[in-house]
């Protein structure tokens, strides 16, 4: 991942000269630039759209809705895998586990124990943040490829405990729907499919702002020390293990928050959410975007998300290999390592023009 | 007594099956330093060829010498398409080990859907010779033939790789690069030769865990590949990459360990002991049983 993002980027932030004082108010326009997205993509569903061969019908159906919300929840988790990923160098083969965790944590407090959603959420996150915080402490032991084979194997411990069904909790290969009295009205029904859309663009977001902070701080820049020569970090006197453990905490706390999110989205738990295969998607998702980036990786996970829905419903029109959403998106992550490696995020830079822009966005990532 | 002898044997069988796994996945590792997660696919290759030979190859079928001669296709495939995927894919990429591991995770979501495509997601019934179906007594336990060819067949892979391991020039280049790549092509020779060797040999070891497989659990289908890869992880881990003795501790250990907690306690929880042994083999040696430092 060296050339996912130009080592300029990484570079402490600078005070601003006074000569540069114009330039500093264009890059505070251009930092309104994703606040605007934000409103936008919020006030998105007053808008009866159509938006033919993109999505089915009217923009603001439940089901588009519904859909868009889950795009969201997999660009913020794609997000906090790029934490782990692009931003500290840890490959980790197992972050689908603090997902899952969240969903089943939530669902299982909820339906099962009887709940209150806020309450079933709060020991949900706090859960699977101490559960990442362990294992992490655990694998870290380990470096490189034995990490990522490691998470891999605790990850799998998850999905064969929901799949037993130990105790009758988790409902098996059925899956679990979250219900019961717990649920607050304004989450449930498909009249309220628009509040679950905006739930979900208020994870990413969070995600996105909590990640930028991170990699904007002093912690940060060690994360990103630590991908580019972690003897260094160490040379400097600074722990290496310890850092790499706030960032998988932090990590898997973000991804559980998206866990929560997503039960309530998709109205339930189901067992493949705990599969390898979705980390392998997560790390797809954030190489398709750009690692290491601040909007590849949301963007990246989005359009994964989309492409897998719309080629499943597409399928039966394409003949052989081509009817296999995950055959298509396998060979584009193939092509893309090879002749993309900064993801959609390079597109941008490799764009003259734009290029010069975004350039001097960059140092906006710090302060 | 003689639940204990099944269960020993049972779990050996599983054993020989993750060792056929892990230990091309470990020499492949310990030698290029890439975390082939399309290996999976290459067993998964292994069975279907296998499958599709006993019907459609001529002399092939699914009794004696027949089934030996549709197993052996599968395996010249596995190794056959190995190679092609260190030549066309691993290769270009030499030395950027992240890209490597990305593109066998794109080649393994591909390559499974791709299976998924051709002959469907559901399992299909592999043709058993009538010999694996029977059992052997040994003491009053009675032991399924398809766990006993299972060892005989990865104590015969072990035997060999050792062999070639210890007493050939490529084995010797093959050793030392695992030590040292570096050194070795400082000294002028082609480990990238060596690069697809391994992959080729790997991958008939996968592709005869996919023949066997088959016979063990009597069908195949695209996923089998994946989930048996994890525990093949496992063991590669334990036992210290880039070593093949390591493996064959590792996955015996693995492969009793599971059985018997299977059967006296719940099922799946020796699925979750094998996890927990991998964590405490981290805890007290982070390099594995036979592995020396792991690098990054």
């Amino acid at each position: 991942m060296t050339q996912a993002v130009p080592v300029s980027a990484e570079a402490p932030p600078a005070a601003t000269p006074p000569e540069l004082a114009p330039a500093r108010r264009l890059r505070w326009l251009l930092g309104l630039g994703p606040l605007l997205a934000l409103v936008v993509a919020a006030v998105l569903p007053y808008f009866r759209l159509p938006l033919p061969g993109i999505l089915d019908g009217v923009f603001n159906s439940p089901g588009n809705l519904q859909l868009l919300a889950t795009c969201l929840v997999f660009g913020g988790l794609a997000a906090s895998y790029d934490l782990l990923f692009g931003r500290t160098g840890l490959l980790s083969f197992g972050h689908a586990l603090y997902f899952a965790a969240g969903i089943y944590g939530t669902d299982v407090l909820v339906t099962r124990a009887g709940l209150p959603l806020w309450q079933a959420a709060v020991f949900a996150l706090v859960g699977s943040t101490t559960l990442a915080a362990l294992l992490g402490a655990i694998a870290l032991r380990t470096a490189g490829i034995a990490f990522a084979m490691v998470t891999l194997a605790f990850a799998q411990v998850g999905a064969i405990l929901v799949a037993r069904d130990f105790g009758g909790l988790t409902g098996g290969e059925e899956g679990l729907p979250i219900g019961g009295a717990g649920l607050p009205d304004f989450l449930v029904g498909v009249a309220n499919t628009v509040n679950l859309y905006w739930l979900a663009l208020a994870y990413v977001a969070v995600v996105v702002f909590v990640v930028a902070r991170v990699a904007g701080s002093p912690t940060g820049r060690v994360l990103a020390g630590l991908r580019d020569d972690e003897r260094r970090v160490g040379v400097l006197g600074l722990d290496p293990y310890r850092y790499k453990l706030v960032a998988f905490t932090l990590a898997g706390g973000l991804a559980a928050l998206g866990g929560i999110v997503y039960v309530l989205v998709v109205g339930g738990a189901s067992p493949h959410v705990t599969s390898s295969e979705l980390t392998l998607s997560l790390l797809v998702m954030v190489v398709l975007g750009g690692p290491g980036t601040r909007w590849g990786p949301v963007i990246g996970g989005i359009l994964y998300m989309y492409l897998d829905n719309r080629l499943t419903n597409l399928a039966t029109d394409l003949p052989g290999p081509l009817s296999q959403p995950l055959f298509v998106l396998g060979a584009i992550f193939i092509l893309a390592v090879y002749f993309f490696p900064g993801g959609l995020a390079s597109l941008a830079t490799r764009v003259g023009p734009i290029r010069a822009a975004f350039t001097r966005r960059q140092p906006r990532t710090r302060s | 007594m003689s639940t204990f002898i099944l269960l020993t044997l049972t779990g050996l069988g599983l054993a020989a099956l993750y060792f056929l796994v892990a230990s091309g996945l470990s020499l492949v590792f310990g030698l290029a330093d890439v975390l082939n997660f399309a290996h999976g696919l290459f067993l998964s290759v292994g069975a279907y060829a296998t499958w599709w030979a006993a019907d459609h190859l001529p002399g092939a079928g699914p009794t004696g010498f027949g089934f030996v001669l549709a197993a052996a296709f599968g395996v010249v495939c596995g190794a056959v398409v190995a190679a092609l995927v260190e030549l066309v894919l691993i290769r270009p990429l030499y030395s950027r080990t992240i890209e490597q591991v990305l593109v066998t995770v794109g080649l393994s979501l591909a390559g499974v859907a791709l299976l998924q495509a051709t002959w469907g997601a559901d399992p299909r019934p592999f043709p058993r010779p009538e010999w694996t179906r029977r059992v052997t007594a040994i003491g009053d336990a009675h032991i399924p033939n398809a766990s006993l060819l299972l060892v005989l067949a990865a104590a015969a892979v072990l035997a060999l790789l050792l062999l070639f391991l210890r007493f050939t020039r490529v084995g010797l280049v093959i050793r030392a690069g695992v030590e040292n790549r570096e050194m070795v092509t400082a000294l002028g020779i082609d480990v990238r030769k060596a690069f697809t060797l391994v992959f080729a040999i790997g991958g008939a070891a996968a592709a005869l865990a996919g023949a066997l497989g088959g016979v063990y659990f009597g069908s195949v289908s695209p996923a089998q590949g994946g989930s048996l890869l994890i525990f093949a992880f496992i063991v590669v881990v334990i036992g210290g990459m880039g070593s093949v003795v390591g493996s064959a501790y590792a996955a015996v250990a693995v492969g009793l360990l599971q059985q018997f907690v299977n059967y006296y306690g719940t099922a799946g929880l020796g699925d979750i002991c094998v996890v927990a042994l991998l964590a405490i083999v981290l805890l007290v040696r982070p390099q594995g049983i036979a592995g020396r430092a792991v690098t990054a």
